[in-house]
């Protein structure tokens, strides 16, 4: 009998076959990881097991009973927990009141007692964690892991964790997996979503691979190899894009000196920052999600004043400057939220030109021919699938992305900031994004890339910088740098003199 | 056990060009239960309601009449919203609009008719301009909401206007709280001989055309759409969201305080303080039900006039009071709403 | 001026600022949930024409207040809808139901009483006066007992938000509600729920005015106080603590019109009615950017 078993799942978003005719099924007590690439289907199949999505065909048994899962609070009653990659709780509210929320018997609510019986809770399944704090004055790690306990006391038997690394330093995915092994020897079932191969062999005992939607097949960790699962995962051999060659030695482009900023509600996010990016070079920015990299973008992208310090491109001073001075002034910007870039319900054209609407002004009126050819040059070039006329936000992801890619980069822009470029995006698009970054290096940009994957930084940048707390606590050169001494500066647990 | 899901889907196709035929029909059916509650045939009130208004001339002008300030606050609306500034405040803009119009109208006695009108109507959108840059410019200087300050703003010319018809204003023959009289050459015109319909009718045209042409065709209005539909993605591509918000909140209010000078100049010949009741209000049901398209709240205007006369006569002829006619065009609203929203809904069997 | 004009003063603050505090506490509930209400004009309204009709016909003004408070839970349920159901645009949902419910109340008042030459008119409440024998103090505690009641209702509503489990259900949809639904709990059940009991405090405070103190209904008789309320939340940054003190200055300026208008000052009185109006727009300006509600407040919750 199995812990859980999904049969036949279909669900479908518009035209788009998100799962077609899933099986899975998950024995008791076993870590099993659904692997897949980003688009795979492999989120879909855990929500509709939670009750977040339904199904469009296919049923669902847990412990051998066919079940009707229509709401989150079914699959609770069930035994169901799930961790998502975007954590589900209330930022203002305490860790205790977001552990019982919507599981706390009768009508009254006493803090006390709540965070007594949360510690308690915490101390049994070995979950570090205040149950007093305030979930918004929690780090990332911590917030995971008050997720995890919110659902082993609503009395969870099966835990799915969505990409739980992804936000985590690799000294963090030690505990966590601690944490995951020691419950799994307690009973526990639990359903790990990933897509990265080694850490999928490390902790799991069953594997399976979903590829555009369909169940490529489920194996044993012991009987196969990682390269053998890549192959499964996307069909084909995989080729890194990485970058190529030594730094060129450009002048310096982008200086940032001394910057600090604020974040909206009023507290440090940037403190001091100095940083130099050359022509020819790509400066890696890494670091845990929510250490001042979004103000960092945003302060460079002009859609944030810093408090203090400079900002030059070329000699020209653009500290506190708005985005369009910015643009003007040669650097190319590419958001962390490709929605924040992107306007949705305006056509593609007219994002397209947006950024630089005076070109297309006659006579006081839009010019539409030539913002439409010039549209059409631009799709042609960065094989965007979309019409000029089409709403942006029918786009797919990998498009929308290449639209602002196509945006930015056509104008040759000296400087490119890039945040968050490929997130969420599948393989194909996050190998074309890469390329053309690597591009814009060979041209002679000054590429700044913000990036939370550390894969991602550790391919492409000539330089890697880690911001931790807002500070830039070391920069090291690409052939220094390893996960290990990464992990380190990531988690704030040294600081290194910069000898780049 | 049937079990019903609504999830998102689009609706077939055939169905969207029957969605607002839908809604009329839905608001019918519903607000028919009032119509019975006033002891009278929810089919006959219809039929009056419907057909009424087109059996002789005067009325059919009149559902013109009627619809001439909702155009114009119709339009005010929609290029707020169109640019993502919640001016709730047409109602009290129009009778700014309405204030200096009374002013202006008793000061261009000698005056030849078109400088006057031209006075009238250059004063009266200044007036709402003025009237509309307090909330706007609360909004892009230190961000207060402007909905709360539209609001309250709403009342308080109320009072104002309250305070100088008690007061300076107040008709010395007749001691009633309405201001004197407007010179004859400040008077609109009539479009149409012997009926109500003025040249504020043209003037709505006009600036339906206006606020048509700069969202669709000048840069200003791409600005604008922009930072109406993605305000963060247009501040990240360089739309001045400032800017772009006063414009058209000064525009907005400028439109509104136009609709004012019409009621003033075209319909009473003075200031009273029911002048208005809930045309700028209104004005936000023909902004919406049109979609926020120039030409599609003008639509909506008229068919809210036409709402509005047919109210009259079913009030005359059954005695239904007249305040259905409020109740059948928020119902329209919300239904309207509603029924567009579950467009992007399917019923499904689980 | 003497010392009575302060006592008379004091007392007239708490009667003015009742329907605000009842006002302000309904929409409380609503954006701690996290919807804007802007029904709540027409919810003030119409539960002034029901709590006045009901009363007249009953003879009992409890059952007016009862059914007042009937009334705006059906508000409440109309804006919950359109604005939580099918996630229509929180602004426009909540002046439809506002023009929806004072057309309601006006049709209805007309269906009733038809056109009159006298307004019709009930015996109103009458002030309690717990504390008449007290020297000076007295007339302070010369309140109604709708006023007292709204007293209470704000550590009420304290304890409601913060010491129960459905206050941690809307707590937390008005903050996070993706955060809410996966920890099981029906996010529309609760805003629904939420703007019902808005709806309800709403009410009650349109029918204090016209069951109240009147003891009349009048076309004119909310005239912007809902508008006021919503301002008032911000004044009162979301809690349920401070509702009191806003109310309370609000309602101390318009009191002081009332008095100076016996006292022949040479002021149109539409000045003083406008004040409180002008003096929350300057306190808005004020608090300015500062003034930030529910994270949820406005954004329609749909699951994927």
């Amino acid at each position: 009998m199995f812990a859980v078993e999904m049969r036949g799942i279909v669900k479908r978003f518009g035209d788009l076959v998100a799962n077609d005719h899933i099986n899975f099924e998950l024995k008791q007590g076993e870590v099993h990881a659904l692997l897949g690439e980003n688009g795979a289907g492999k989120t879909t199949l855990m929500r509709i097991l939670y009750g977040l999505y339904h199904a469009d065909e296919g049923s669902i048994f847990v412990n051998g009973q066919q079940v009707s899962i229509t709401s989150p609070k079914d699959a609770i009653a069930l035994g169901i927990g799930m961790v998502s990659q975007h954590f589900t709780l209330v930022p203002p509210l305490t860790v205790a009141e977001n552990v019982v929320l919507g599981y706390n018997p009768g009508i009254r609510l006493n803090p006390q007692q709540i965070q007594r019986r949360v510690a308690e809770a915490a101390e049994r399944f070995g979950i570090e964690v205040k149950s007093d704090a305030l979930v918004r004055h929690l780090s990332v790690g911590e917030r995971q892991r008050v997720e995890i306990l919110k659902a082993l006391y609503r009395n969870a038997r099966v835990l799915i964790m969505d990409e739980p690394t992804a936000v985590l330093v690799p000294q963090e995915v030690d505990i966590l997996f601690e944490t995951l092994l020691r419950l799994q020897r307690e009973g526990l079932s639990v359903v790990f979503i990933s897509h990265k191969l080694n850490e999928v062999m490390t902790i799991c005992d069953r594997i399976t691979v979903l590829r555009n939607g369909k169940n490529v097949g489920t194996v044993f960790k012991q009987d196969v190899s990682q390269s053998k699962l890549a192959q499964m995962m996307v069909g084909r051999e995989t080729f890194g894009v990485t970058r190529q060659g030594e730094r060129i030695q450009g002048e310096p482009v982008l200086r940032i000196e001394n910057v600090s900023a604020v974040d909206n509600k009023g507290l440090p996010a940037l403190k001091s920052v100095s940083l130099e990016v050359a022509s020819g070079e790509i400066l890696g920015i890494a670091g845990v999600s929510g250490n001042g990299q979004s103000e960092l973008t945003h302060v460079l992208s002009g859609t944030m004043k810093p408090t203090s310090g400079k900002i030059l491109v070329d000699g020209q001073d653009i500290t506190g400057a708005d985005p369009a001075t910015i643009t003007c002034a040669g650097v190319g910007r590419i958001p962390e939220d490709r929605h924040g870039g992107v306007v949705g319900e305006l056509t593609v054209a007219e994002n397209m030109t947006l950024e630089t609407l005076d070109e297309y002004t006659q006579n006081g009126m839009l010019d539409r021919k030539r913002m439409l050819e010039y549209t059409n040059t631009l799709i042609e070039e960065f094989q965007i699938k979309a019409r000029p006329t089409d709403r942006a936000r029918t786009l797919s992801g990998g498009n929308m992305q290449k639209l602002i890619l196509a945006r930015t980069l056509a104008r040759q822009p000296k400087v490119v900031l890039a945040a968050q470029p490929t997130r969420g995006l599948d393989v194909g698009a996050t190998e074309y994004v890469r390329k053309k970054l690597l591009e814009q290096r060979e041209r002679g940009a000054a590429v700044l890339l913000i990036s939370e994957d550390l894969d991602e930084i550790m391919a492409l940048s000539d330089r890697i910088a880690v911001i931790y707390e807002g500070k830039i606590v070391g920069i090291l050169d690409a052939h220094e740098a390893t996960p290990e001494k990464l992990g380190l500066l990531m988690t704030g647990a040294r600081e290194v003199v910069s000898h780049a | 056990m049937l079990k019903f899901r609504i999830e998102r889907a689009p609706s077939p196709v055939w169905m969207r060009p029957l969605l607002p035929l839908l809604a009329v029909l839905i608001t019918f059916v519903v607000t028919s239960v009032f119509i019975l509650l006033a002891n009278a045939n929810p089919l006959t009130a219809y039929y009056y309601y419907l057909t009424s208004p087109f059996t002789n001339r005067v009325s059919m002008i009149e559902i013109l009449v009627k619809a001439t300030p909702l155009i114009l606050t119709g339009a005010s609306v929609t290029i707020a919203f169109a640019s993502g500034y919640w001016n709730i405040g047409a109602e009290g803009q129009l009778y700014a609009g309405a204030l200096a119009a009374a002013w202006i109208g008793t000061v261009v006695g000698g005056w030849h008719p078109v400088l006057a009108i031209l006075a009238m109507l250059l004063g009266g959108f200044l007036a709402g301009m003025v009237w509309a840059s307090i909330p706007a410019l609360l909004k892009v200087k230190l961000a207060v909401d402007e909905v709360v300050t539209t609001l309250l703003l709403n009342s308080v010319i109320v009072f104002i206007i309250s305070a100088l018809l008690n007061g300076p204003w107040r008709d010395p023959v007749s001691g009633w709280p309405q201001s004197p009289t407007i010179a004859d050459s400040a008077v609109f015109p009539k479009l149409i001989p012997r009926s109500r319909l003025h040249l504020g009718f043209v003037v709505a045209v006009v600036m339906v055309l206006l606020i048509w042409f700069i969202l669709s065709k000048t840069p200003l209005g791409l600005r604008m759409r922009a930072s109406g539909l993605g305000q963060e993605a247009a501040r990240f591509m360089g739309v001045n969201i400032q800017r772009t918000m006063l414009i058209a909140a000064l525009l907005s209010g400028g439109i509104a305080g136009l609709a004012g000078v019409g009621e003033v100049a075209g319909i009473h010949f003075h200031l009273i303080d029911a002048l208005s009741n809930g045309l700028g209000y209104t004005g936000i049901i023909a902004a919406t039900l049109g979609g926020l398209n120039p030409f599609g709240a003008g639509v909506a205007a008229i068919f809210l006039g036409l709402l509005d006369t047919g109210a009259q006569s079913v009030s005359r002829s059954l005695g239904v009071p007249i305040f259905l006619g409020n109740v059948v065009q928020s119902t329209l609203l919300l239904v309207t709403l509603g029924v567009f929203m579950l467009q992007n809904y399917r019923i499904r069997r689980v | 001026m003497d010392f009575n004009f302060f006592i008379g003063l004091i007392a007239a603050t708490f009667r003015v600022a009742t329907p605000l505090i009842y006002g302000t506490l309904g929409e409380l509930f609503c954006e701690r949930a996290g919807i804007l209400n802007l029904g709540i004009e027409g919810t003030m309204f119409i539960g002034s024409f029901v709590g006045f009709a009901v009363a007249d016909a009953t003879g009992s003004l409890w059952l007016g207040v009862l059914a007042a408070v009937v009334s705006g839970m059906l508000g409440g349920l109309i804006m919950s809808l359109f604005a939580v159901r099918l996630g229509v645009n929180q602004h426009v949902s909540g002046l439809g139901t506002t023009l929806l419910l004072t057309g309601l109340s006006l049709f209805l008042f007309r269906v009733v009483y038809g056109i009159q030459r006298i307004q019709p008119a009930i015996k109103p409440f009458q002030a309690l006066s717990p504390f008449d024998d007290l020297p000076v103090l007295g007339p302070i505690f010369q309140q109604y007992a709708l006023t007292y009641i709204a007293i209470l209702l704000i550590p009420l509503a304290w304890w409601v938000l913060y010491r129960t489990n459905f206050g941690l259900s809307i707590r937390s949809v008005g903050e996070n509600p993706e955060a809410a639904d996966a920890a099981g709990i029906n996010v529309y059940r609760v805003r629904t729920i939420a703007l019902m009991i808005g709806g309800g405090l709403m009410a009650v405070g349109g029918a204090f005015l016209s069951i109240g103190q009147l003891g009349s209904f009048t076309f004119g008789i909310i005239s912007g106080r809902g508008w006021v309320c919503i301002a008032l939340i911000i004044f009162a940054n979301w809690l349920p603590s401070r509702v009191l003190w806003g109310a309370l200055l609000f309602g101390l300026i318009e009191a002081l019109q009332l008095r100076l208008q016996t006292t022949g000052l040479k002021l149109p009185y539409e000045a003083f009615l406008a004040l409180p109006y002008i003096v929350t727009i300057i306190a808005l300006a004020i608090a300015g950017r500062n003034a930030t509600g529910p994270a949820a407040v406005l954004k329609p919750y749909k699951r994927e």
